[in-house]
């Protein structure tokens, strides 16, 4: 099974919805681009029923090359996690299809 | 930053559309999502990132109340990897 796309997103507005090809693209789009325009000023996202984008500031560790094993510092970064929704989580943990 | 104000700022974006149109359609792109989910199908968008199922093994946990031990079945639980843009722009807020 391939993986769910914004294409395939944007279709189904158009059939299910009676958008036009056009505003179907837009909304997938701009739904997107305005989660990731919150992150990027740092503010936490929560989509109840799905779940929450939040945002954690890690503080400089200490890092090494893997290949020459020289000690590097991985640098302080703000970094995005997704916390679940308990109504999203309740409805993919018994999934019981074959692999 | 809440779903029904994500709706808004979209609303803005399409003013050709009713808000009540905007607000079914994000309605909809979430069931999407979930629904490809509870079928174990990843999703994937590009700029943003993709989530998939990831698996818990079973474990013996403890009820806190009583201490009594529980079996836990094994369950999938929903996993998501910040995509290359999304993890930049983020990132290049830390120091503002």
């Amino acid at each position: 099974m391939s993986a769910l796309t914004k294409a395939d997103i944007a279709e189904m507005l158009y059939e299910e919805l009676g958008l036009n090809k056009r505003e179907s693209k837009e909304i997938v789009e701009c739904f997107f681009e305005e989660i990731r325009l919150s992150l990027a000023e740092n503010e936490q996202v929560k989509i109840s029923g799905f779940g929450n984008f939040d945002l954690r500031d890690k503080s400089v560790r200490p890092g090494r090359n893997p290949k020459t094993g020289e000690d590097i510092p991985i640098e302080a970064r703000r970094v995005v996690t997704f916390k679940p929704g308990q109504k999203l989580k309740v409805r993919v943990e018994n999934y019981a299809g074959s692999e | 930053m809440t779903k029904s104000e994500l709706i808004d700022k979209i609303s803005q974006f399409q003013d050709q559309l009713p808000p009540k149109d905007v607000e079914l359609a994000v309605k909809m792109i979430l069931e999407e999502m979930t629904q490809a989910l509870v079928n174990n199908q990843r999703i994937e968008i590009r700029g943003f990132g993709s989530f998939c199922l990831h698996y818990r093994n079973p474990r013996v946990g403890r009820n806190p109340k009583t201490g009594e031990t529980v079996e836990l079945p094994g369950k999938y639980v929903p996993y998501f990897k910040p995509g290359k843009e999304l993890r930049e722009r983020v990132n290049a807020g830390i120091g503002k």
